[in-house]
């Protein structure tokens, strides 16, 4: 399950060490600031980090599947896919947890209007995320990309599920 | 004297940037003392999100902060900025698409972006690719959910993509573009 997490690590780390090495090369002064720079912005985001998920540990072992699943894993229709909304909004998995998790849901009984909506609101909604996101951006800017692509997901998912219908 | 203000200073700068872990750990604390098997699960979950995050962040710092040194504003303008059309488009859906990682380690790299003057418009295109559309995800994404759902899926967002970013660049004004971009600067 966590191979495809392994494999891009190892990729980013493999091009992360060829240009560090490059940079150090061509200008020892420049990869110095560089790794300065770098160093800042991680410290800089470190502790909104730390608050988050330490957060979302404590939600998911309040929240255990089970629960999730009796909540979305009926046919539940456009409550269940406002409820996948909501939880794909708040929840922060990396996107290897995320279909395995959508997977094993859909094994049990979920519809795939439902996981589709997990999936997508999952990826492109942050609520977690959002102080993070209005410190980059502004309030406005990102309460608004945050709506407008839960709406747009929730579309997403209604039209995965009617394009597999005739797909299949 | 002086030595012993800047002390205090940090230590205040400190609680208030970790204020929020603080609460979370005390709240953490609790549930350990008070039910303790929702507690261990909580901390083991912790501490394993805490690996994954330090494993995958120090690589992509790593190349901001090269990108931030190497690229100067002048290509990047050229390339993504105001004027770069389809171009500036297709590259920031190419950026966001190759790489992977959480949304989050996205917002950084969009700052730079921002520092750099790449077109708003192209930024929200980034952001939209870098949370869903993602190559290296794609092929679990498949073995997962099956290729259909995947494909379809991958298709209907380069779309909303698209769709968001023309109604952000309608709806926020030239102004507050602007003053962001200028926090960008300072950074």
């Amino acid at each position: 399950m966590k191979q495809g997490n392994y494999i891009f690590n190892i990729i980013v780390y493999l091009i992360a060490i060829v240009f560090l090495i490059i940079s150090f090369i061509k200008s020892k002064q420049k990869t110095k600031k560089a790794l300065i720079k770098a160093w800042n912005s991680f410290k800089n985001i470190l502790p909104m980090l730390l608050g988050i998920i330490t957060s979302i540990g404590l939600l998911l072992s309040i929240l255990n599947p089970e629960i999730i699943k009796k909540i979305i894993g009926e046919k539940s229709g456009a409550y269940g896919v406002l409820i996948s909304s909501i939880l794909g909004s708040v929840a922060l998995f990396p996107g290897v947890v995320a279909f395995s998790t959508a997977a094993l849901l859909l094994s049990s009984g979920a519809g795939y209007v439902q996981m589709a909506a997990f999936v997508q609101t999952l990826m492109m909604v942050g609520v977690i995320t959002l102080p993070m996101e209005i410190k980059y951006f502004n309030k406005k800017i990102a309460i608004l990309r945050n709506l407008i692509s839960f709406v747009l997901s929730v579309g997403v998912a209604y039209l995965i599920g009617f394009i597999l219908g005739l797909w299949n | 004297m002086k030595e012993n203000n800047k002390k205090v200073f940090s230590l205040k700068l400190f609680l208030k940037q970790y204020l929020f872990f603080l609460i979370m750990l005390i709240l953490l604390g609790f549930f350990l003392i008070f039910k303790f098997d929702i507690g261990i699960k909580a901390a083991t979950v912790i501490v394993s999100s805490f690996k994954e995050i330090l494993l995958v962040l120090p690589p992509i710092f790593i190349l901001i902060g090269l990108l931030d040194e190497w690229t100067s504003k002048e290509t990047m303008i050229k390339l993504m900025g105001e004027k770069s059309g389809l171009k500036g488009i297709l590259l920031a859906f190419l950026i966001g698409t190759v790489a992977a990682g959480p949304l989050y380690a996205g917002f950084p790299i969009a700052m730079i972006l921002m520092k750099k003057h790449v077109k708003f418009f192209n930024i929200i295109i980034f952001i939209g690719a870098w949370s869903t559309t993602k190559i290296p995800m794609l092929l679990y994404e498949m073995s997962a959910l099956g290729y259909k759902f995947a494909l379809v899926r991958l298709a209907l967002n380069i779309f909303v993509i698209i769709i968001i970013a023309y109604i952000m660049e309608l709806v926020i004004k030239k102004d507050e573009i602007s003053s962001i971009y200028k926090k960008a600067e300072n950074y």
